[in-house]
């Protein structure tokens, strides 16, 4: 099986204090992801130390800002501006900042929550009672069409 | 103090084979700053994934990149894998080793390449591309293909190699580990190739390590770095040695893509020894329900494919972060402080792949 993977969630108001100590134990970035949920967006901060693969979370809703970290990770800027112009989530102080430009989509934000449209999970199957039949049922016999 | 002047660098330039473009701040012949633009061609192959059963869309994952195909197609597969908890046969893992390794042998020969190309080494360029074909013959041989393979799949790969066909493969890699090793002196000795790489472009260890550097960049710059070495596949079974150069330059880039060639060529010849008999795929049952970053190490670096479902057939989110995309900052890093004439040297050794970038 796969290497161990932990996912980590903690609030926005620490995300930089959090990422200030991995960077000062000695991850690096690895990536910043994001996902959007039903009305909300899953913001994936990915570290490494000598392949221990460690993941941050916040979840944030459209419109909040969320705090750069480019100040601890100079390399964060591109995903950050990547966020920013997929998504439509607004990162606040970013080092390097595009002001929309990095992606030149077709239509604005095409990530974002008004764009995406998430699958249904399955439906679970409701138990019927088993009930009994007069008639047993022949192989090959289709609900609802009459066979002569 | 000298006046600043703007020069645009791409998207179209004869030494960038994809379209990226910089606009290079200069004083006098000396770069000061350097933006990069992305997304001419953003494809926006992510969010396909709302149209395309998870089955299916490894043909899709198969599609982002001609060069490595078939990394993206074993990237997602295994995020898949992970999740639904999937045992994939050992034989398959080694024929996926095999074919990844292949896959890196043959993207390094078209580096070597394209960077002779853009030394102005025209029969160079040629050598390298007619040794890549041997690689392209194998795959063609094998799966049927000779750029998207289209063979790897969720629960395994499409196809076998039969015993006959391995000794084949294990025999053309060691006639072409001949001509490689004619090739290479040309690379590491010429002394107009030295002379453009040694001591340009230059990125210490630290700075690779905290600007995101992966593949064979961090790797010339002293960190020791592969994803191999976490034992996904078949890589468990057999000696990974990452290649390591420590003068962080782009003739350590160079050496180090040199090395990983032949090493390759060593992980193939132990991984046909090795290899069980078996089956190469088993039925998948059910789907995804779950969430998993899969970390397979390209060419170019370290992939992560981020794939997470619900329980449905088709996936709520698949994310690619591909090597070029981390490798970027460090490159705007290179660049500042560097002779205008050493742009395209700089840009190639990092071995920019956009394909990949605008997944």
């Amino acid at each position: 099986m796969g290497e161990p993977q932990e996912i980590i969630p903690i609030e926005k108001s620490d995300l930089v204090g959090v990422v200030a100590q991995l960077s000062a134990e000695g991850y690096r970035l690895v990536q910043i992801g994001c996902s959007t949920l039903e009305s909300a967006y899953e913001l994936n901060y990915s570290f490494d130390k000598e392949y221990r693969f460690k993941n941050l979370r916040i979840t944030v809703t459209p419109g909040e800002e969320v705090p750069s970290i480019s100040a601890v990770y100079p390399n964060a800027f591109l995903y950050e501006n990547e966020i920013h112009d997929l998504f439509g989530v607004v990162v606040r102080n970013i080092n390097i900042d595009y002001g929309g430009t990095l992606y030149r989509t077709a239509i604005k934000t095409p990530f974002s929550t008004e764009n995406v449209k998430l699958p249904e999970p399955p439906k679970q199957k409701a138990e019927a009672p088993s009930q009994p039949t007069d008639k047993p049922k022949h192989q090959g016999e289709i609900p609802g069409v009459q066979r002569d | 103090m000298a006046h600043k002047n703007v020069i645009p660098f791409g998207p179209q330039h004869p030494v960038l084979p994809e379209p990226i473009h910089f606009d290079l701040v200069t004083e006098d012949e000396r770069i000061v700053d350097a933006i990069p633009s992305i997304s001419y061609v953003h494809r926006g192959l992510e969010r396909l994934i709302e149209k395309r059963d998870f089955i299916d869309f490894v043909h899709v994952a198969d599609r982002i990149c001609g060069l490595c195909s078939f990394m993206h197609a074993m990237g997602y597969s295994q995020a898949v894998e992970e999740i639904m908890g999937i045992e994939v046969p050992e034989r398959a893992l080694y024929l996926r080793t095999i074919w990844a390794e292949l896959s890196r042998i043959h993207s390094h020969i078209f580096w070597l390449g394209v960077a002779a190309d853009a030394f102005g080494f025209e029969s160079l360029f040629m050598q390298s591309l007619r040794l890549r074909e041997v690689v392209l013959d194998i795959f063609e041989a094998t799966t049927g293909a000779r750029v998207i393979l289209g063979v790897c799949k969720v629960g395994g790969v499409r196809r076998d190699i039969d015993a006959a066909t391995l000794k084949g493969i294990v025999d053309r890699l060691a006639s072409l580990k001949k001509d490689l090793e004619e090739l290479s002196p040309v690379f590491i000795d010429d002394y107009s190739i030295r002379h453009r790489l040694v001591g340009v472009g230059y990125i210490s260890q630290q700075d690779a390590y905290t600007l995101g550097c992966v593949g064979p960049m961090a790797r010339a710059s002293g960190l020791a770095m592969d994803m191999r070495t976490l034992g996904y596949a078949a890589y468990k079974y057999l000696d990974v040695e990452p290649m390591v150069e420590t003068t962080g330059d782009c003739y350590a880039r160079c050496l180090v893509r040199i090395r990983e060639m032949f090493h390759s060529m060593d992980l193939i010849r132990q991984a046909v020894g090795k290899i069980p008999e078996g089956p190469v795929d088993l039925k998948v049952k059910g789907a995804p329900n779950g969430e998993y970053f899969s970390r397979v190490e390209q060419p170019r670096g370290e992939v992560i494919h981020y794939a997470k479902g619900n329980g449905s057939r088709f996936l709520q989110r698949f994310r690619v972060r591909v090597p070029t995309f981390s490798n970027i900052p460090a490159m705007i890093k290179v660049l500042k402080g560097s002779e205008v004439a050493d742009v395209p040297n700089i840009i190639l050794t990092l071995d920019p792949c956009i394909s990949c970038t605008e997944r």
